[in-house]
């Protein structure tokens, strides 16, 4: 049994992307105005610093940028091997997620795998994980 | 004489370097300023300005546990100029600062200090309390939540994408520790971290970390301090001779983040460094790459324009290229895999001793002039060119 996943401290940038997974989105901030993504998210644009930023509940699936299968045990009792990824979003340009594959044998990642995601919850918090597409 | 409106290295020092050191923090820096100091042939009181990186780090003091203010306090130094904090391009970008300093005349001599004590703080909770938080935030709350807990995770994502992307191979990452070692064995500050050379056999036996990354692709926390003086052009003859000039400096940042930038900041920050002056990557004798991981020193390589993209571990195969009697000898004194995490000062510390003439056994032949320190992964990026000109 994996001990609890560090928490996120929920605040007003991030409150979206940590819960939600409780109605099934994978929620990316994005401007109203430019049309682009902001990601670690902000209230304001990165890239055009208009403040007309709402959550939008993007598709859930990409790709595997890059991975790394994690044999260290960081905290007592981490099951391990684990996969830790660099998952490139569909439809989100330039925006780049760090999560784990789950659901599949670790060495069964491979860069370019595409991907969608799963959530995982923890007392309130949806941890966006993704597994392999059939 | 040196040139008014340049910035020259005049002396370094180190204390002892340990793992679960009982000598204070303070005692270390004490040992490496005195050392330092003394290199210089200056006496404490011509001292004027004090840098450091990142500061005293209150959170975990094995981290930083002696800051600007408490060097100041402790030494009766009268700062005209100083300077800590973390929120600059990297590590040795405190140096950079402190060259800043002395050639627009704020400062004649600064020391420039780093001190680790991460080894025995974490042998000392109760003097040194882990960092307990409830909750991630920052950075953090990005990778923590799925258990990259470290900066190995982030950065053996990068390195694996050299794997799949452009070939590399465990056999040429291991270079990166064999060359660490073998020259670290000759450095007798490195005694308590490299007891002997590593070999390929020893490296395919460890355990892995995080792929490709295994145990010796790793530094290790350790217990030291470095320092260097840096002092004004129109304030050598206060000093020994056998200076160094910092030539140029870098440290470019397009994306503070590490995992949504494509490259490492390296990148941007090793062409920043050739704008800044008439030398080329053909001039450098020696390179002094920070190898937090074995990654790094390969992305710095291709940085700074020693190979192209995607070449740097096929530089480095076979070991020969980067040895102490090879064209480009790479962390000469044992970077921070065969010396110990001294966090991107000791680099600047062997360029500079390298650059002398005072490596001892591990001296590289020749008359070195010009040499390249580095430090810093992922988003954090310095680069310093030295020479002796």
């Amino acid at each position: 049994m994996n001990p609890p996943r560090p928490r996120p401290k929920l605040d007003s940038d991030n409150r979206a992307f940590w819960t939600g997974g409780a109605d099934g989105n994978l929620n990316i901030m994005k401007c109203g105005d430019c049309g682009e993504y902001t990601h670690p998210p902000r209230q304001i644009c990165r890239h055009c610093q208009s403040e007309n930023m709402a959550p939008d509940a993007v598709a859930g699936t990409g790709e595997v940028d890059t991975y790394t299968i994690n044999y260290q045990p960081w905290m007592p009792g981490l099951e391990v091997p684990f996969v830790i990824a660099r998952v490139k979003l569909d439809g989100v340009p330039d925006v780049i997620l760090t999560t784990n594959i789950v659901n599949c044998d670790v060495e069964d990642v491979d860069f370019g795998d595409k991907v969608k995601v799963t959530f995982e919850e923890q007392n309130g918090i949806w941890f966006p994980l993704f597994e392999k597409v059939a | 004489m040196g040139l008014a409106n340049e910035a020259y290295i005049t002396g370094v020092g180190q204390s002892e370097v340990g793992v679960r050191l009982t000598r204070s923090p303070m005692g270390l820096t004490k040992d490496a300023i005195m050392e330092a100091i003394a290199d210089a042939g200056l006496t404490l009181d011509q001292i004027d300005g004090v840098a450091s990186y990142p500061g005293k780090s209150h959170g975990y003091l094995g981290f930083s546990p002696v800051g600007v203010d408490d060097v100041i306090e402790q030494f009766g130094i009268k700062a005209r100029w100083h300077f800590g904090g973390g929120e600059i391009p990297a590590q040795l970008s405190a140096i950079a600062e402190a060259a800043n300093a002395v050639r627009t005349g704020q400062a004649r001599h600064i020391i420039c200090f780093r001190t680790v004590y991460e080894a025995a703080a974490m042998s000392r909770p109760e003097e040194f309390p882990a960092l307990q938080r409830e909750t991630v935030d920052g950075f953090s709350q990005w990778t923590a939540p799925f258990f990259a807990i470290s900066a190995a995770c982030w950065v053996a994502q990068y390195a694996q994408r050299q794997t799949k992307l452009y070939g590399m191979t465990r056999e040429q990452l291991a270079q990166v520790a064999l060359n660490a070692t073998r020259n670290a064995y000759k450095n007798p500050r490195a005694r308590a971290i490299t007891k002997e050379p590593l070999t390929m056999e020893k490296y395919f036996s460890a355990r892995m970390i995080s792929s490709p990354f295994c145990l010796y692709d790793c530094d290790r926390f350790t217990d030291c301090s470095t320092v260097i003086i840096v002092s004004a052009g129109d304030a050598l003859d206060e000093v020994s001779p056998n200076p160094v000039r910092i030539a140029a400096s870098a440290g470019k940042v397009d994306r503070w983040s590490w995992d949504q930038p494509e490259l490492m900041a390296c990148y941007p920050t090793g062409e920043d460094l050739w704008k800044k002056t008439d030398y080329k990557p053909k001039d450098v004798d020696t390179v002094q790459f920070y190898d937090g991981f074995a990654f790094f020193p390969i992305g710095w390589l291709e940085a700074l324009g020693f190979c192209e993209m995607g070449e740097g571990h096929k530089f480095i195969e076979g070991g020969t290229r980067i040895a102490i009697d090879g064209e480009l000898p790479l962390n000469t004194g044992g970077g921070q895999i065969g010396a110990g995490r001294l966090h991107g000062f000791g680099f600047a510390h062997e360029a500079a001793t390298q650059l002398r003439g005072k490596g001892g056994e591990r001296q590289i032949p020749g008359d070195p002039k010009v040499a390249v320190a580095t430090s810093g992964g992922g988003p954090l990026a310095a680069a310093l060119l030295l020479a002796r000109d």
